[in-house]
C-alpha cells in the first residue's frame, strides 16, 4: 500500500512540473531544469514505478538501520542497567529483552484494532506538523517552530471551545470555529517569521525558535489566568459541541478514530495541489528551489516568503486545533513538547513530498503509541524512541551513508533545495 | 540610595554580577559558532552540544565527585558529538542545518534516554558544583567586589573571547581558518588544507560548546533537566550574527542578552516585596531574552555579512 500511494504520485508530481513550467515561462523552466526534469523524455509507467519504488529504497534502509542501532542502544543498557520490573515477562537475557522490546513495539502499534486506532490518532498531529514543515521546506524555508504553532493552535481553539459563549452553538458551527482559530493562531505565529524574513532577512531558524520559547510563556500566562480550580494548569474543559465527531469507536473509549486523520488527508491532497497544481505552489517552488530565477522571472519573492511561513503555521496550528478538539479537550502547558522536531524527521523522512510525510507520520504515529507498550514488555525507557527518532533523521539526512553503508547507487533523483545560509 | 527595600548600588552591582554570569554559556555558545563559521561550517546544533555537555559534565562529575573532572567529560562529550557534526556536513555533505537539526535532536533524546536510566536508578552520587573565584584584591572593595568574585566558567568565558581575538586576527591559524571561510578554493590553491581546517575548527568549536553546557550543571544549578539549555544555543547564535562573526562584537552581544535575562532576574526579585510591583508577570519577564533577540535579528541582519563560504560544501576540483 505504501508503495502505491508512492508510485502513484511520484510521475504526477513531474508531470505537474513540466506542464506548469513550460507554462508559466521558458526562461525560468530552463533554470529550474536540475529539479524539475523539464528537457527530459517521459517515462514509461514501468520505469517510473521502478524509479519512485528505487527512491523509497533509501528512506526505507534508513528506518531500518536506524531500528538496528536503537536495538544496540537497548541491548547495551539492559547489560549495564537490567530492568527492574516485577512483571512475569521479564527475567530474561538482555538479548531476549531486546527482541521482546521491539516485539512490544510491534504488537503497541498494530496489535490489536484498539493499538491500529490508538497509532492512527497519535500519527495525526505529525501529518500537520510533517506538512507544515514540508510547505516550508519546498519553498526554501525551515520552519522549527511548528512547536509554537501546534501550542497556540491549540490554545486558540481550546479558547473557542471552552467559552461559555459559544457553548450553545451547534457542533456545525462550533467545531470549524475552532479549527479556523486554531488556523488563524498558527497562521500569524508563522506569519511573523516569515515577515521578518522577508522584510529584515531575519533567519526564519532562529526567529522561529525564539517564537517556541515566547509561546510557552503566552500559553503559561493564558492557562494560568483561565486555569480550573482543580490545581491543574490547564484550560477548562471544551464544550462537547466543540468536540469532533468519533467515526470508529474503540473499545476503551481512549484515542478513538475521529475526524482529525480524514481532515489531515485532505490537508495532504490540498498541500499537493496547491504545490503542484496551482500558479502560487509553482511561484512557492521557484522560490524555493532559485530565488534569484524567480526574481528574474517577475515572482515576488518576499510575497511567497511571507505566504509560505503562513500556510505553513496555519498547518501546524490546524495540528494543535484538531489535537483539542478531537484527542485532549482541553490546552495544558506543555502539550506541544517535541511535536516541533518530530515534525522535522517526518518532512524529512517523507521527502517533503505530502503523501510521503502520511507514510512517515504512520511510522512516527506507531513509535510513540507503542512506547509504553515496549516498556510494559521489556521494561525498556519510553525515551529511547526519541533515539531512534533521531537516528531515522540522522540516516535520512544523511543518506550517502545509508548509500554507502548498502551500496546503493544515486539515480540523480530530485533533490529538495531545504534551506538556506544566514546570508539571504 | 534604597530601591524598593534594598539598597540600589548593591542591587546594580549584582545585575552587573548577573549578567556577567548569564553572558557566559551564551558567549561559549558563540565563540563555537565563530570557529565553526569562521571556517565556512554553519553550525545550529549549538543548542545540542550544550545540552549533551551539560549531561555529561553533570553525570561525569557527580561519579569523580570532582567538577573540574566533570568539566572533562562535558568537553570531550561535547567534541564527539561535534564530530559527528563534522563529519556530517564535511564528510558526507549533508545539508549543515539539517545536520545540526540532527545533532539537537539527537542530543534531545540521547539525554532523556540516559537521564532516566541513570536518575531513575537511584543511585546517583550528590551533585558537585564549581567555587566561585575571586579575583584576589580587586574581590576586597567594598560592594564592587562582589562583580570580581565569579565561577570559573564565567571567567573562562572572558579569557576565551580574548584568546579566540588573538587566534583569530593575529595567528597563521587564525588567517587560515578565515581563508577557508571565505574562499576555500583558493586558500586550497595556496596549499591550506580546507577538510582539515574546518574538521579542527568545527571540534575546538565543539570543545568550547562544552565548556558552556558545563556552567549549566557544574555551575548554574548544579542538577540535570531534560530541555535544561532552553534555545541558549540558539540565542548564542543570534549573538555571533549580532556581533558579525568577531569574537569581541559577539561577546557584546552575549552582554545584551546576558543583562536582559539579569533584568528578569532582577525584576522578578523586586516585585517580591508588596511596596514594589511593576504589574509585570514573570512570565512577561521571561520573554524578554528572546524578544530581544528577535528583534535584535530583525535590526542588524540585513547588515551583517556573514562568512562568504558559510555553510557551503568544499569539494575538491570543482
Amino acid at each position: 500500500m505504501e508503495d502505491q500511494s508512492i508510485s502513484q504520485s511520484a510521475p504526477a508530481a513531474e508531470e505537474a512540473d513540466t506542464s506548469q513550467s513550460r507554462g508559466l515561462s521558458a526562461g525560468v523552466d530552463d533554470q529550474l531544469a536540475p529539479s524539475t526534469g523539464g528537457g527530459k523524455p517521459r517515462p514509461s509507467r514501468s520505469q517510473a514505478i521502478f524509479s519512485a519504488l528505487h527512491s523509497l529504497l533509501v528512506p526505507f534502509l534508513a528506518v531500518v538501520t536506524a531500528l538496528l542501532i536503537g536495538g544496540v542502544v537497548i541491548f547495551i543498557s539492559n547489560v549495564i542497567s537490567p530492568p527492574v520490573s516485577t512483571s512475569p515477562l521479564y527475567g530474561n537475557s538482555p538479548f531476549n529483552l531486546t527482541l521482546r522490546a521491539y516485539q512490544g513495539l510491534w504488537v503497541g502499534a498494530f496489535g490489536s484494532f484498539d493499538n491500529i486506532s490508538a497509532t492512527i490518532v497519535t500519527a495525526t498531529p505529525y501529518i500537520f506538523g510533517g506538512l507544515a514543515v514540508a510547505l516550508g521546506f519546498r519553498a526554501g524555508l525551515f520552519n522549527i517552530g511548528v512547536e509554537g504553532q501546534i501550542a497556540l493552535g491549540s490554545l486558540a481553539a481550546a479558547a473557542v471551545g471552552f467559552n461559555p459563549a459559544f457553548a450553545g452553538l451547534s457542533p456545525w458551527l462550533l467545531v470549524p470555529m475552532c479549527l479556523l482559530a486554531g488556523c488563524l493562531a498558527g497562521a500569524i505565529w508563522g506569519g511573523i517569521p516569515g515577515l521578518l524574513k522577508a522584510q529584515t532577512g531575519a533567519h526564519e531558524v532562529i526567529t522561529t525558535i525564539m517564537l517556541n520559547y515566547i509561546a510557552i510563556q503566552i500559553v503559561s500566562v493564558v492557562v494560568n489566568a483561565v486555569k480550573p480550580g482543580n490545581g491543574q494548569v490547564r484550560t477548562p474543559d471544551i464544550s462537547l459541541n466543540a468536540h469532533l465527531p468519533v467515526l470508529i469507536a474503540t473499545s476503551t473509549g481512549l484515542k478513538q478514530i475521529h475526524l482529525g486523520p480524514i481532515i489531515a488527508i485532505l490537508a495532504a491532497i490540498a498541500v499537493y495541489w496547491l504545490l503542484w497544481r496551482t500558479t502560487s505552489g509553482f511561484e512557492l517552488r521557484t522560490v524555493g528551489t532559485n530565488p534569484s530565477a524567480a526574481r528574474y522571472a517577475g515572482i515576488s519573492v518576499k510575497r511567497n516568503i511571507m505566504l509560505a511561513m503562513a500556510l505553513s503555521g496555519l498547518l501546524g496550528g490546524l495540528a494543535g486545533a484538531v489535537e483539542v478538539t478531537g484527542v485532549n479537550f482541553y490546552h495544558s502547558q506543555g502539550f506541544s513538547a517535541g511535536y516541533g522536531f518530530d515534525s522535522i524527521t517526518v518532512a524529512l523522512l517523507g521527502k517533503s513530498n505530502p503523501f510521503g510525510v502520511v507514510i512517515a507520520a504512520l511510522l512516527f504515529g506507531a513509535l510513540k503509541s507503542s512506547a509504553p507498550s515496549m516498556q510494559f514488555y521489556a521494561g525498556t525507557p519510553q525515551d529511547v524512541v526519541s533515539i531512534i527518532q533521531a537516528l531515522i533523521l540522522l540516516f535520512v539526512a544523511a543518506d550517502e551513508i545509508v548509500r554507502y553503508i548498502y551500496r546503493v547507487k544515486s539515480r540523480g533523483e530530485e533533490k529538495v533545495v531545504l534551506t538556506r545560509g544566514w546570508g539571504g | 540610595m534604597q530601591i524598593c527595600g534594598t539598597d540600589f548600588w548593591v542591587t546594580l552591582i549584582n545585575l552587573l554580577s548577573n549578567t556577567l554570569e548569564f553572558a557566559a554559556p551564551l558567549t561559549l555558545g558563540a565563540l563555537c559558532g565563530l570557529f565553526c563559521e569562521r571556517s565556512g561550517v554553519v553550525n545550529i546544533g549549538i543548542e545540542g552540544l550544550m545540552l549533551t555537555s551539560a549531561f555529561f559534565g553533570f553525570i561525569v562529575g557527580s561519579y569523580s565527585q570532582n567538577p573540574w573532572v566533570g568539566i572533562i567529560g562535558a568537553v570531550i562529550s561535547s567534541v564527539v558529538l561535534s564530530g559527528l557534526h563534522a563529519v556530517l556536513s564535511i564528510r558526507f555533505k549533508v545539508d549543515q542545518i539539517i545536520s545540526g537539526t540532527v545533532i539537537n535532536i539527537l542530543a534531545v533524546g540521547l539525554t532523556g534516554y540516559l537521564n532516566r536510566l541513570f536518575v531513575d536508578s537511584g543511585t546517583l552520587p550528590a551533585a558537585v558544583t564549581l567555587p566561585k573565584l575571586g579575583i584576589p584584591g580587586l574581590d576586597q572593595i567594598p560592594v564592587l567586589g562582589a562583580l570580581f568574585v565569579q565561577p570559573p566558567i564565567t571567567w573562562l568565558a572572558v579569557i576565551l573571547v580574548l584568546v579566540a581575538n588573538y587566534v583569530m586576527y593575529f595567528t597563521r591559524w587564525g588567517l587560515r581558518t578565515r581563508a577557508v571561510g571565505e574562499n576555500p578554493g583558493a586558500a586550497d590553491t595556496v596549499g591550506i588544507n580546507v577538510y582539515f581546517m574546518r574538521y579542527a575548527n568545527v571540534l575546538i568549536g565543539g570543545a568550547i560548546a562544552g565548556l558552556a553546557g558545563a556552567y549549566f550543571t557544574l555551575e548554574s544549578t548544579g542538577t540535570f533537566e531534560t530541555g535544561m539549555t532552553h534555545g541558549s544555543g540558539f540565542i548564542a547564535l543570534a549573538a555571533l550574527i549580532f556581533g558579525k562573526w568577531t569574537p569581541l562584537g559577539l561577546w557584546g552581544a552575549a552582554l545584551l542578552f546576558g543583562l536582559s535575562q539579569g533584568l528578569s532576574i532582577t525584576f522578578q526579585a523586586l516585585q517580591q516585596s508588596s511596596d514594589c510591583q511593576f504589574g509585570v508577570s514573570k512570565d512577561v519577564l521571561v520573554m524578554l531574552p528572546y524578544i530581544l533577540t528577535i528583534l535584535v535579528l530583525a535590526g542588524v541582519v540585513g547588515r551583517a555579512v556573514a562568512p562568504a563560504a558559510d555553510g557551503q560544501v568544499y569539494e575538491k576540483g570543482r
